[in-house]
């Protein structure tokens, strides 16, 4: 019996071994890297000096900008999850409920926008947003004067929403399993009008997978590169935005192994957190 | 029960405002400006026309193409031996955490970290690197599309044909592979998809002489907005398009992936 037991785990390590290894070797690598990287230091003349010392992050925390900079990234994560929850909700609930038979060509045009490139969907963004974009030009035509969308904080808003609506819409979705449409029929045979079946029955019954929906969003949200650097053109700041410029044109190395170190810390206080309401919402 | 009026309106708006993009790009790759203007002056096919004779974006797109298919053959091969061993419950619970950590991870943080891996070795835009990259997050979808998939088949099938004489080998040869085929093409697929779109771990490992189509992609539109991105984004779709609807023609590939979920 034991001897059995130790041979299927052995044939276990075995088959597992080869997508262990590339794992170890090209992810847990890398990221003890980070880490360690982060612990050096930078001399004023920008040359990484190695150290074991947490004096990058002290220098971070006493640079104001990078409170700031925290600051912007959760209100315009917390922005874009919001909307895109609003935004969401009733397509999932359509989806849900609908007996139509193109229910799953909507599913699939809902979800469409994950096989299509980040950068793909920002190039549509700026053509509709632009200075000459179709926004402008409507207004343009009617003789009202033109609003700033891109380059600047309400482009990137409306870029963010829309790239973890996908997302969201999924965790809607999944978390409506437990709806059930008799509990709302019940509500309206005794007389309940519609808007307020929907927010005494449903909505309460889908405030579990709201909550779910919202917290992956946020998390995408936070985590978004390209979106915030493309729409932003240069002009919003945010933790992945600065994370990049240290990377890649300071090229100030520690600082951009500590503030990812800060960004992974942020998320992951924010998820336990998220658990933690959760757990006290939900009876 | 039917969907009242009001949540009806409010898809539809939710609706526009996810594929407004997709639509307004489709729209401009075939605009005869030479600005990503709206509404566009006219329309002509020049911009693909310019895109196929751009040997920058061509190189990239063929770059793209050999990294996805090295990219899904290892992760293929690493993965499916994996899958079995957490579908048949014989490594232990963080193995799995494990195979899916890298999803729960900024891409960015794991570009950065690879680069500062790599770059002492010399592996910043090399083949290897950029193999090993893709690797990171390829390799957590094969195996959660697998597993799904193994998870389905039961133990029993191999026992009966072990029972029945056939050799461990002979069985999996025989009897699970065949029943696992829709699930590795789906994996296949995926994996394909996710490398040849992945933009970001890339950018960091990426060089002069060694680039990605959505890398191109992503710095042509940083510098410059004529509709030749439009054009460029369009094909991007159209391959992850075709693709699909070859896997699907072949297996059906939203049965299998309707069978996953």
């Amino acid at each position: 019996m034991n001897g059995a037991t130790s041979t299927r785990r052995l044939s276990g390590w075995l088959l597992a071994a080869p997508a262990l290894g590339l794992l170890a070797l090209a992810f847990l690598w890398p990221m003890l890297t980070l880490a360690r990287m982060s612990l050096n230091e930078t001399s004023d003349t920008g040359a990484m000096i190695e150290a074991w010392s947490l004096s990058t992050y002290a220098r971070l925390a006493a640079d104001s900008f990078n409170w700031r900079l925290t600051l912007d990234s959760l209100s315009l994560s917390a922005f874009a999850a919001t909307t895109a929850v609003i935004l969401g909700y009733p397509m999932a609930l359509f989806l849900f409920r609908t007996r139509s038979r193109f229910r799953t060509l909507l599913t699939i045009m809902a979800v469409a926008p994950l096989l299509v490139s980040g950068t793909a969907r920002v190039i549509g963004w700026l053509a509709i947003l632009g200075d000459h974009g179709l926004i402008n030009s409507v207004l343009i035509s009617v003789g009202l004067p033109t609003v700033p969308l891109i380059n600047n904080l309400a482009g990137v808003r409306i870029g963010l929403t829309e790239s973890v609506m996908p997302y969201t819409i999924l965790a809607l979705l999944a978390g409506f399993g437990r709806l059930d449409a008799r509990l709302e029929e019940a509500a309206a045979t005794l007389g309940a009008r519609p808007m307020r079946a929907f927010w005494r029955v449903t909505f309460p019954l889908t405030i579990p997978a709201v909550s779910a929906g919202w917290l992956l969003a946020f998390a995408l949200s936070i985590s978004a590169f390209i979106t915030p650097h493309l729409m932003g053109g240069g002009r919003v700041f945010v933790l992945a935005t600065e994370i990049y410029d240290a990377a890649t044109q300071t090229l100030d190395w520690p600082a951009a192994a500590a503030l990812s170190i800060y960004a992974l810390v942020l998320l992951l206080i924010l998820m336990a957190a998220h658990a933690a309401v959760t757990r006290r919402l939900t009876p | 029960m039917s969907t009242g009026p009001v949540v009806r309106l409010m898809a539809v708006c939710g609706y526009l405002v996810l594929l407004s993009p997709l639509a307004v790009v489709a729209l401009l790759s075939v605009s005869s400006g030479a600005f990503l203007t709206f509404p566009p002056p006219g329309f002509s096919l020049r911009w693909f026309t310019a895109l196929a004779g751009n040997a920058d974006i061509l190189s990239a797109a063929r770059n793209s193409a050999v990294l996805a298919v090295l990219v899904t053959l290892i992760a293929l091969l690493a993965g499916f031996p994996a899958a079995t061993a957490i579908a048949r419950e014989r490594v232990p619970g963080w193995v799995v955490l494990l195979l899916s950590a890298p999803l729960l991870l900024p891409t960015l943080v794991i570009g950065l970290a690879l680069l500062m891996t790599l770059q002492p070795y010399g592996l910043v835009a090399t083949w290897p690197g950029l193999v090993l990259a893709h690797i990171v997050v390829v390799l957590p979808f094969v195996v959660r599309v697998m597993v799904s998939a193994l998870q389905a088949l039961t133990a029993d099938m191999e026992e009966a044909a072990a029972t029945l004489g056939a050799a461990p080998l002979r069985a999996f040869l025989r009897i699970t592979l065949p029943l696992a085929m829709p699930g590795v093409l789906a994996a296949a697929t995926l994996a394909f998809l996710v490398s040849f779109d992945e933009t970001v771990i890339s950018l960091f490992l990426v060089g002069p002489r060694l680039t990605t189509l959505p890398v191109a992609l992503f710095h042509y539109t940083e510098s410059r907005t004529d509709p030749l991105v439009a054009a460029l984004a369009v094909s991007l779709v159209a391959i992850s398009i075709g693709v699909i609807a070859l896997v699907d023609r072949l297996v059906g590939f939203t049965r299998t992936v309707g069978h996953v979920e």
